[in-house]
């Protein structure tokens, strides 16, 4: 067998082409990503990125229903766009088996919540299973699919950053077909209207029974029997503490199947040892599981609720050695990420700040817009959230919020959940003005194809939808098109689309400066004996423009010459080094 | 044998990807257990990025807390500093001496700190700081310092330069093999 090295959610894929999985259908979202990026690099597995989560859970719900191995994967908050069918799924069990892979994010890298996905596994009554390392990651995926099969019942792949983002050795396999499961039609069992739900919430009920009989009883949770002081129950990246600062001096049982969790398995294990212990991330779980058996157990009274753990948090939660070492006295200037140099973000953001506009937000890169000096954004909530914001924040001040209000979305985002809002204020006539930045990408997860791109995930050539034309079809007169990196051209389109009367969609448009085809301009460079000092180039907080020793500073190695800093400048010093990068 | 951590920390951007990746690969290849730890997503954009490399008989964690890293592999000094506290008590720095100001400098609310690799020292850590951007041009590409810093770190390693050469081989695309080797050599023998 051939050993690799992979990452958590490569394995995971590697899992879906050795279980002979055929069709994948998923929305990026960090961090999850690369689960189907690396499908994708199987030709047997048909792989697309969906508009949004919930699309996505619906095609892999389809593909199982007509007799195929499916798999669609998503971030935390990606689920609750998809809760929906996944919640109604739980009723009509699968044909073939469907596994839904969920990464949370513990700590919040990449994220607008740390919600606790397990939630979701217990409300909709469906088995998860949670790898605590890539190896586990490629062998419960095949598991997911077995016990998919076996239970009928979509099973919940729970990963974390962690797990996702860390690269361990993995032993290849090769692609089993699954046995054929041919479309069968089922009235009774596929089509969810009351009297046929009401028949299979008892199957439900009844399959949670048999899944918590085998919890009890699988290899996926195992004790390792140690010293008997302390027992501790874990799972995931929490178990990895566990172990590193304890080895084999406790006791630990390891869940690898968190929902339903098993009753008799974790009452054996407590009486062996003298002292319970849950450690978990986020939401205590398995630790009220354990209080509602009888027990008694530390957990959340000296673990945190908030932010992913470590070895030295739980050395130093539970008594283990912490380890230290030395820190300068001198303050570090944080380095919090920012919009990189050429973003065509940047001038749009710049000319909101000018305009002294309230900015409804919405999630990707363009988030960062929210930081200074830019500082221009007031709201950013969920997928999609700006345009309905926008719409509620107008009709609730009217002409007071109207004339200076804007909503600002990415094209991805707005495939994404940006196209019902937008019909709203179509539909219910607020005078919004929309803004879709369309960078032509799905910029912030790594560049993955959209709706509006043109290319599929393997980047072959794929439908492109006309945003122009969609937007004109939900009936705005109002829509015009503006080049980002040309601030006179933004600044007149943003003032006469708040003045105008009626709603109106702006698209900013020009692709990522990180996108292979973009060709760039020469570097600039500031001619030190015409710059004065008046850092008003500073206003766009572009990343390759510092002060040195009182004049403005480009650094050659970022700059990609966009020339929006040039149009800020009053008395003309900046100028082409005139070396294409 | 007791896991070994290496950490790599730079500014998103800089390529610590492809060390990490070559880290992993020779490691592996010298039949350790390996666990690489990244980041991705928005903490990729021009912030502080963190790579952690951990090799031994037996990995747990895949990441690398307080006081506990053998290595620190910098990009960047501003970035060695911030993530100083990692370094275990007389561990070993190896760090370019590129400095790339970060946002609250650009705008003025922060002061790039001065002096950062003496105080450092002063601290009882080790540290080999080198112009790796300098050297990376000299290889063909600015791009290459990742690969400059590996040929620095190599020094430290009781590895032959056979087994970082397969590694280069295999994790490196072939159009760019000639320069990133040009880049290693110059880097260890700095």
């Amino acid at each position: 067998m051939k050993k690799q090295l992979m990452l958590g959610n490569a394995a995971v894929a590697r899992g879906l082409y050795e279980a002979g999985c055929a069709v994948a259908s998923s929305y990026p979202g960090t961090p999850s990503t690369e689960i189907t990026e690396e499908a994708a690099r199987f030709d047997d597995i048909y792989c697309e990125w969906a508009p949004n989560e919930k699309v996505a859970m619906e095609v892999a719900f389809g593909a199982c229903l007509a007799g195929k191995r499916s798999f669609c994967g998503m971030k935390h908050v990606g689920l609750n766009v998809a809760a929906d069918p996944l919640f109604t799924m739980s009723y009509t069990g699968v044909n073939a088996g469907l596994v839904i892979a969920v990464a949370d994010d513990a700590g919040m890298h990449s994220s607008q919540n740390e919600q606790d996905s397990r939630n979701y596994a217990i409300a909709a009554k469906l088995p998860m299973l949670e790898p605590s390392d890539s190896a586990e990651a490629k062998e419960f995926t095949k598991r997911a699919y077995e016990i998919s099969e076996e239970y009928d019942t979509p099973v919940l792949l729970k990963m974390c950053t962690r797990v996702a983002h860390s690269q361990s050795i993995v032993e290849i396999q090769d692609r089993v077909e699954p046995p054929k499961k041919p479309y069968e039609k089922n009235i009774a069992k596929y089509v969810m209207m009351p009297g046929n739900a009401k028949r299979r919430h008892p199957f439900v009920e009844e399959r949670t029974r048999k899944l918590i009989q085998l919890a009890e009883e699988t290899d996926l949770n195992r004790v390792e029997m140690g010293g008997t002081e302390m027992g501790i129950i874990t799972s995931s990246t929490s178990y990895q503490y566990v172990k590193e600062v304890f080895g084999d001096t406790v006791s630990v049982l390891k869940l690898g199947m968190i929902n339903p969790l098993p009753v008799k398995l974790i009452l054996d294990f407590a009486s062996h040892v003298d002292h319970l212990v849950v450690v978990e991330e986020l939401d205590p779980i398995i630790e009220n599981h354990c209080r509602r058996l009888g027990l008694k157990v530390t957990g959340k009274n000296v673990l945190p609720l908030e932010d992913e753990f470590s070895q030295n948090l739980v050395a130093e939660k539970l008594g283990g050695t912490v380890h230290r070492g030395a820190a300068l006295d001198d303050a570090i200037p944080p380095r919090p990420p920012v919009m990189c140099a050429g973003c065509p973000h940047r001038g749009l953001f710049y000319t909101l700040n000018k305009n002294k506009c309230t900015v409804m937000g919405d999630i990707g890169c363009y988030t960062l817009g929210a930081v200074a000096p830019l500082s221009a954004m007031d709201m950013t909530l969920c997928m999609g959230g700006s345009i309905s914001g926008i719409h509620g924040f107008n009709k609730a001040l009217g002409e007071e919020s109207e004339g200076k209000t804007v909503a600002v979305i990415g094209d991805s985002t707005f495939m994404h959940s940006g196209m019902t809002g937008l019909a709203n204020i179509a539909y219910n006539q607020s005078n919004s003005t929309v803004i879709i930045l369309d960078n032509s990408i799905t910029g912030m997860t790594g560049h993955q194809q959209n709706p509006t791109t043109g290319y599929n995930i393997k980047g072959d050539p794929a439908g492109k939808i006309d945003l122009e034309a969609l937007c004109r079809a939900m009936g705005f007169n109002r829509v015009r098109v503006v080049d980002p990196y040309d601030l006179k051209a933004c600044d007149q389109a943003v003032k006469e689309e708040l003045a105008a009367a009626e709603p109106s969609v702006i698209i900013s448009r020009r692709p990522c400066a990180l996108l292979k085809y973009v060709k760039h301009k020469a570097p600039l460079a500031v001619d030190t004996s015409k710059c004065i000092g008046c850092k008003s180039c500073m206003k766009i907080g572009c990343p390759a423009i510092s002060i040195k020793e009182g004049k403005a500073h480009v650094d050659s190695t970022l700059c990609v010459g966009c020339g929006v800093c040039e149009q800020l400048c009053p008395v003309d010093a900046f100028e082409s080094t005139g070396k294409e990068g | 044998m007791e896991t070994k951590n290496i950490m790599i920390v730079g500014v998103g951007g800089q390529g610590s990807l492809l060390a990490s990746k070559l880290l992993g690969h020779l490691l592996m290849e010298q039949g350790y257990d390996v666990k690489v730890s990244e980041v991705h997503g928005m903490s990729q954009r021009g912030g502080s990025v963190v790579t952690y490399v951990r090799y031994g008989n037996r990995v747990n964690s895949p990441v690398i807390d307080k006081g506990e890293a053998d290595y620190i592999v910098s990009f960047e000094v501003l970035e060695a500093a911030r993530w100083l506290e990692y370094l275990k008590p007389g561990g070993q720095i190896v760090t370019s001496t590129q400095q790339i100001d970060p946002m609250p400098v650009i705008t003025g609310a922060a002061q790039y700190p001065q002096e950062l690799v003496a105080k450092m020292r002063a601290t009882g850590a080790k540290v080999d700081a080198l112009d790796c951007l300098a050297l990376a041009e000299e290889a063909g590409s600015s791009k290459a310092v990742n690969i400059v810093l590996m040929g620095r770190l190599s020094h430290y390693f009781d590895l032959p330069d056979e087994a970082w050469q397969a590694s280069l081989e295999a994790m490196v695309p072939p159009k760019f093999l000639e320069l990133n080797k040009k880049a290693f050599q110059l880097g260890k023998n700095a």
